[in-house]
């Protein structure tokens, strides 16, 4: 009988955690979180950056949230979420102050913007307010994750044709020659991150638009 | 320019066109997709958000200089500048419910939501990073609301006309939204050779 049930919550457990990645992605699929995920994929290394703080911080709020979720008044519960999850913005953005000072300062003040994240206050809402702590520590990995998924294809693309080459933690992976030695900026600047978001979700829905068919 | 810093209309031109919010620092993009599909809901989106972002910047310019440097507590800014977003949103609400209710009803689900408009919290955290005094922030947050409201207005009259355009299907909607937002902005980095 408690076998069973642990597997139970293991395959739930399972489940909420591809649920975030795949069908419900908030970034393809609910576009949700629009300002980091523009703003910080002009480059690998600061969409990995960002990608860690925004896991770091969900799982931390999500875990507090669904803790306190039988304490809080419903009337205050979104000023309760948000002092939470600036708190832990808070915490991340000293830690990465002291420990990781070139990657605080090229991430700028998108870093303490990670507190007016979509994504976090919804799934505080959604999901942590409402379930079970293990659930929704299964639910912030999930949804973490397909964050950073579609962080780096982002970033792979506007990288890769911005630059020329793809660079990740100081150490170059690879070069296009013809393309290193007249990249097209454009795509590291602002417009290549709308025109790479464009076209990445037409063909999501191209493809959602096939499978239905 | 003025030894105490750049000039007035400098901060301003460079708030509100150079540095636009949405085509260059990607600030407040949910109102900008969500809201900017017609014209009146644009302008009255874009006048609350400004509203906002002034008294906001009042107001945290105001706990900066006098609370948090003289206390050295200037790592919690991020959660009282939250805090008292959060505050002065509601108080707008309540006050535009008294005084005039069809513009409350007109503005809806999106008045509460300014809150977590990260334009809002980002005019105030970049006024704090800049060192601005009182009215420089005041100018500076005049000109990103007005920079704001600007981009609103032009994307919503753009996705008017294109409601009737025959654009492939898997483009409809949001994707061409993104592709007409990144022409805008390729037009406005003509500006950043401007100062």
């Amino acid at each position: 009988m408690i076998e069973k049930q642990e597997r139970l919550t293991a395959k739930k457990f399972w489940q909420e955690f591809a649920k975030g990645i795949v069908i419900t992605n908030p970034v393809f699929v609910l576009v949700l979180g629009l300002c980091p995920t523009l703003a910080v994929s002009n480059s690998l290394n600061n969409a990995l950056g960002m990608s860690a703080g925004v896991i770091f911080v969900l799982l931390g709020s999500n875990i507090i949230i669904s803790l306190l979720r039988k304490i809080t008044p419903n009337l205050v519960r979104i000023p309760v979420f948000i002092v939470v999850i600036a708190t832990f913005v808070t915490i991340l953005s000293l830690v990465f102050e002291a420990y990781l000072p070139p990657l605080y300062e090229s991430l700028g003040i998108y870093l303490p913007l990670i507190v007016v994240n979509c994504i976090i206050l919804g799934r505080a809402e959604v999901f942590a307010s409402k379930n079970s702590v293990v659930l929704s520590i299964a639910d912030a990995f999930g949804v973490g994750f397909g964050f950073t998924i579609a962080l780096i294809i982002i970033s792979f693309f506007r990288e890769l044709l911005g630059t020329g080459g793809l660079e990740v933690f100081g150490k170059q992976l690879f070069s296009i020659p013809v393309l290193a030695e007249s990249p097209m900026s454009v795509f590291i600047m602002p417009p290549g991150a709308f025109i790479v978001m464009g076209l990445l979700l037409a063909l999501f829905r191209m493809i959602g638009v096939l499978k239905n068919e | 320019m003025s030894e105490t810093g750049p000039s007035l209309i400098t901060i301003f031109m460079s708030m509100a066109l150079i540095n636009n919010f949405i085509l260059s620092k990607f600030l407040g993009l949910c109102p900008f997709f969500g809201v900017s599909k017609k014209l009146t809901n644009a302008i009255s989106m874009g006048a609350a958000v400004t509203l906002v972002m002034v008294m906001a910047s009042i107001a945290t310019t105001l706990i900066y200089r006098f609370i948090l440097v003289p206390y050295k507590v200037e790592f919690m800014n991020i959660i009282i500048y939250i805090l008292v977003i959060a505050s002065l949103v509601q108080i707008v609400e309540l006050f535009i419910k008294r005084t005039n209710i069809t513009l409350y009803n007109s503005l809806g689900i999106y008045l509460p939501l300014i809150t977590t408009n990260c334009a809002v919290l980002g005019i105030t955290l970049i006024n704090a990073q800049a060192n601005y005094a009182m009215v420089q922030s005041i100018i500076s947050a005049l000109g990103g609301g007005i920079g704001f409201t600007l981009m609103l207005i032009v994307m919503s009259g753009i996705r008017e006309r294109i409601e009737f355009a025959d654009t492939p299907k898997s483009m409809r909607g949001l994707p061409i939204a993104f592709i007409i937002a990144a022409i805008l902005s390729l037009a406005y980095m003509g500006f950043s050779g401007m100062i």
